[in-house]
């Protein structure tokens, strides 16, 4: 088959890259190695929208980090995510601290970051009661918020399907050849023909733009490891709470999530360049989280802990660490995305217009569409209404009636809504992402199994061909004696 | 609205013996709750024997233990609805339940008894650093993967934590056949029943390792193997122990937490150590009308137990019925209770209150923290012992108990009752 643009790699960057030109009357068609989306840096990151004050002044990062952030809400609104408006902190200890902050305030100020102000300690304290008494003031910045990563991406790609779009997982791309005008990309499900080619590839798009020639994009992966707390923790901290920033990035920071949990991390620990999947936690960077958090909210533990895990960040090598995102210099129907880290989830509402501008200029033979479907309807969670209206919908179909998720309180009737979804959930972590299904305190340990049962009658596969999240994490093996 | 005098939220063995035990007194609306497709709770998939020795004198499985009371039901008009799912408990005791039959359940309850029972503690809650690889999972999980759905988990086993589950689904996996290669134990102790070490663990010649743990997993897909490593007085990993074993599954048996949502949700006083409601002698919580028995007010040992504890919840809910609603809730209010303190080797009690105007003998059950041989358990209030009696060994994988005497309690002058170890003088 053969498409105008095929966009490689469906993390949250990819998949508003995708919905964005799926405004387009064109073949459009997203590729991604793993089996399902999101699944790289976009399942496991701080989950902030950054107001903007860390980025050099001028960067394309606080260019697309203060559009971004203005643009969430919006973006959030259409697609149906999660998302608050909860503000943060950048908080001081000393004097040196308070200098910092003015610097930040200053850059703030220099990238557009609206209604920042250097608070008191006193102010501090009220917003944020359990803070450390050695907290001496703080950078306020109203415009910073929370929101569910991997369901923007999961939004933006069903919207992008409802748009004309179509998707293949488990379809790792490991060659391109360019020849009479297209791109020959090899994939694990075959050979796709495309006239452009975006490449979202995240830590992986350095090899990918090396497929066709292109040497310029040099990363390091860089890992930060997480603790995720109950939501009996949420009382204990109401905004984003950051320390000053290091050269390592933006430092250990505690915060809400849009669920009711509270989330702390990351660390910083750069890898070796072919570390790419070393995603695995350690005893070192899960104290070094524990012990950092300890300095801002004396009282936090990690006792209510539901999990700890780790993510990669694209981290371009060298001087210049700005988002790069152009047209290949090799091939200007190839475009990079790459070295999208922090605040590269912020940024991504942007991102995906800035690649449409791109896109208008070196392909203007495509015009928008006029049908356009802006908005994804909002999944049923039916936890959030009420009694009545619970009611209501359990008459429709019975299956909402059916709590399967103990601890979520996620009933059958979401289970199997996610996994027909466009571009539906395969395997046991897609039913968690798209449903919160085994995403609370007892960790599956009750519904695992019932979601296991549930997606291999809907699938129509046996028990044991469910996997975890893919290729090779099976679950369960033969039958018993 | 529907209306009863009895809501039981849970219809495992907790709340059947509780139903069964409120209509053997009086109680005429009984309405028993159960989130799962049949009553019996967890013993649906406990399928190998050593249930009911002390309650029936007879050693019967899981699914046996829980049919006597399903059966014992069913001659009842106590109602059942299974597969609902209670989701919250507003005041007035309101319970609002949900299931696909009924859709939003509310109903209005005289009196209520929580029997949710418990959950295993998972992997996120230990801080076991690695690779997020499948093949790791609760033991509990795993034995309802065989003995449920007739699926092997696993082939080539590593089991961490040596309680009751772990040790039971050692035996089970290895029947089998897969090769289970050790049990690790992070305490110098197992938190288990010496009688499942043996049965389940020696016999098959399967190694527990004690002061020993995880500390790092391996593989990206499926699990391919564990590091573990010796730990110190303090539980911290032992430089230079750690040695490599392969597997592909990796079970847990950490601990168990009482499930109590609801009780949270509902406002109910929690014991720190117990992780369940603080209770009277009557397992009435601190919300009037609301009582709590089973897995979900303490973990016990041993299913006879959980029975002994519910039959009294059912009375002390008959009671609060059938009085219409005079009796005492769980924590003092007016300074007249009794308190039960748990002193010097004792981690908890249960009862933590007794009402002085009780009407009965309390049996206080406990646990102690660590181990300990020939010691006395000494039962004290004020300046008077109650009790005095030589233990040879007390271990805190197993439940203890003491009785005071309704004589004793009718005429105490403090307002404490305190139960501790000392050690023998003689030992």
């Amino acid at each position: 088959m053969q498409y105008d643009v095929v966009v490689i790699g469906a993390g949250v960057v990819g998949a508003m890259i995708t919905r964005e030109l799926s405004k387009y009357n064109l073949n459009l068609m997203l590729v991604e190695k793993c089996s399902d989306v999101a699944m790289g840096a976009t399942k496991a990151n701080s989950a902030i929208v950054h107001a903007g004050f860390d980025a050099e002044v001028g960067s394309l990062k606080a260019k697309l980090n203060v559009q971004g952030a203005s643009l969430m809400a919006y973006y959030c609104n259409k697609l149906s995510v999660p998302y608050k408006n909860i503000g943060s902190l950048v908080v001081a200890y000393d004097w040196d601290d308070m200098q910092t902050l003015e610097v930040l305030f200053e850059r703030g100020f220099n990238n557009g970051v609206p209604n920042m102000e250097i608070i008191s300690q006193e102010r501090l304290r009220i917003m944020e009661p359990y803070i450390s008494e050695e907290a001496i003031g703080a950078l306020w910045a109203p415009t910073a918020g929370i929101v569910s990563p991997y369901e923007l991406a999961i939004a933006a790609v069903e919207n992008a399907i409802m748009n004309g779009a179509r998707v293949k997982r488990n379809s790792g791309v490991f060659d391109i050849e360019y020849k009479d005008g297209l791109f020959y990309l090899s994939t694990a499900s075959g050979v796709i023909k495309a006239k452009y080619v975006v490449n979202c590839a995240g830590i992986f798009s350095d090899k990918i733009a090396a497929m066709i020639g292109d040497t310029s994009i040099k990363l390091i992966p860089r890992k930060g490891e997480y603790y995720l707390l109950d939501k009996t923790e949420k009382k204990m901290v109401n905004h984003v709470l950051f320390q000053c920033p290091s050269p390592m990035g933006k430092g250990i920071l505690v915060s809400p999530t849009v669920h009711g949990n509270v989330l702390m991390g990351p660390t910083a620990l750069d890898l070796d360049f072919d570390s790419k999947l070393d995603l695995d936690t350690t005893i070192d960077g899960l104290d070094t989280v524990k012990k950092s958090v300890k300095g801002v909210i004396p009282q936090m533990t990690t006792r209510n802990a539901i999990t700890s895990f780790s993510g990669i960040r694209a981290h371009r090598a060298g001087e210049d660490s700005d988002f790069l995102i152009a047209p290949s210099e090799v091939n200007n129907h190839f475009v990079n995305v790459a070295g999208v880290e922090s605040p590269g989830l912020t940024a991504a509402p942007a991102i995906a217009r800035y690649v449409g501008k791109i896109f208008n200029e070196i392909a203007p033979e495509y015009e928008k569409k006029k049908d356009f479907k802006a908005t994804r309807p909002a999944p049923v969670r039916v936890n959030e209404l009420s009694l009545e209206e619970r009611a209501k919908l359990i008459k429709k179909d019975s299956r909402y009636g059916r709590i399967i998720c103990r601890c979520e309180g996620i009933t059958e009737g979401e289970i199997v809504d996610a996994i027909k979804a466009p571009c539906g959930a395969r395997d046991v972590d897609a039913v968690k992402r798209r449903t919160r299904s085994g995403m609370g305190r007892c960790q599956g340990g009750f519904c695992g199994s019932k979601v296991v049962e549930i997606l291999a009658r809907e699938l129509d596969i046996p028990m044991n061909k469910v996997t975890k999240y893919g290729n090779g994490s099976k679950i369960l093996f033969d039958k018993t004696k | 609205m529907m209306k009863y005098d009895l809501v039981v939220v849970g219809g495992g063995p907790a709340g059947m013996a509780a139903a069964l035990k409120a209509k053997e007194c009086g109680v005429k609306k009984i309405i028993i709750l159960e989130r799962s497709e049949t009553l019996g709770g967890i013993l649906e998939q406990c399928i190998h024997t050593g249930f009911g020795l002390h309650y029936f004198g007879q050693e019967l499985s899981g699914p046996e233990y829980a049919y006597r009371f399903i059966k014992e039901l069913e001659k009842t008009d106590i109602d059942v609805k299974v597969d609902t799912m209670v989701t919250e408990i507003q005041p007035g005791n309101v319970v609002i339940a949900t299931n696909n039959v009924d859709g939003m359940l509310r109903i209005n309850a005289t009196a209520i008894i929580l029997a949710m029972g418990c959950r295993e503690r998972p992997r996120g809650a230990l801080d076991m650093p690695g690779s997020r690889a499948s093949g790791i999972m609760t033991a509990g999980t795993a034995q309802k993967y065989v003995n449920i759905n007739g699926y092997m988990p696993g082939k080539k086993i590593v089991i961490l934590g040596s309680g009751d589950i772990g040790l039971i689904m050692a035996r089970r996996m290895t029947l089998e056949g897969a090769k289970v290669e050790m049990v690790c134990e992070l305490m110098p102790y197992s938190g288990g029943l010496t009688r499942n070490i043996v049965q389940c663990l020696d016999d098959l010649g399967i190694p527990l390792k004690l002061s020993c743990t995880v500390i790092k997993t391996h593989g990206i897909g499926r699990l391919e193997g564990v590091t573990v490593a010796n730990v110190d007085e303090n539980r911290r990993p032992i430089p230079g122990t750690e040695q490599f074993v392969e597997c592909d599954t990796l079970l847990l048996s950490v601990g168990l937490i009482p499930e109590n949502e609801l009780t949270r949700m509902a406002g109910i006083i929690i014991d720190p150590v117990t992780n369940g409601a603080i209770v009277d002698e009557y397992r009435q919580t601190s919300r009037s009308g609301v009582f709590a028995c089973g897995n979900v007010l303490q973990v016990h040992d041993l299913v006879d137990y959980v029975t002994e504890e519910s039959q009294i919840a059912g009375e002390g809910a008959a009671k609060y019925i059938l009085s219409k609603g005079k009796s005492k809730g769980g924590k003092s209010r007016n300074g007249k209770d009794i308190h039960v303190k748990a002193k010097d080797g004792v981690r908890y009690v249960v009862p933590q209150n007794i009402n002085r105007s009780t009407d009965r003998d309390v049996k206080v059950y406990f646990r102690v923290s660590d181990i300990y041989k020939d010691t006395y358990v000494v039962v004290t209030s004020g300046d008077k012992e109650l009790y005095r009696k030589k233990k040879r060994k007390l271990a805190p994988g197993e439940m203890e108990n003491v009785t005071v005497k309704l004589e004793d309690i009718a005429c105490l002058e403090s307002n404490e009752i305190t139960v501790k170890l000392e050690v023998g003088k003689n030992g």
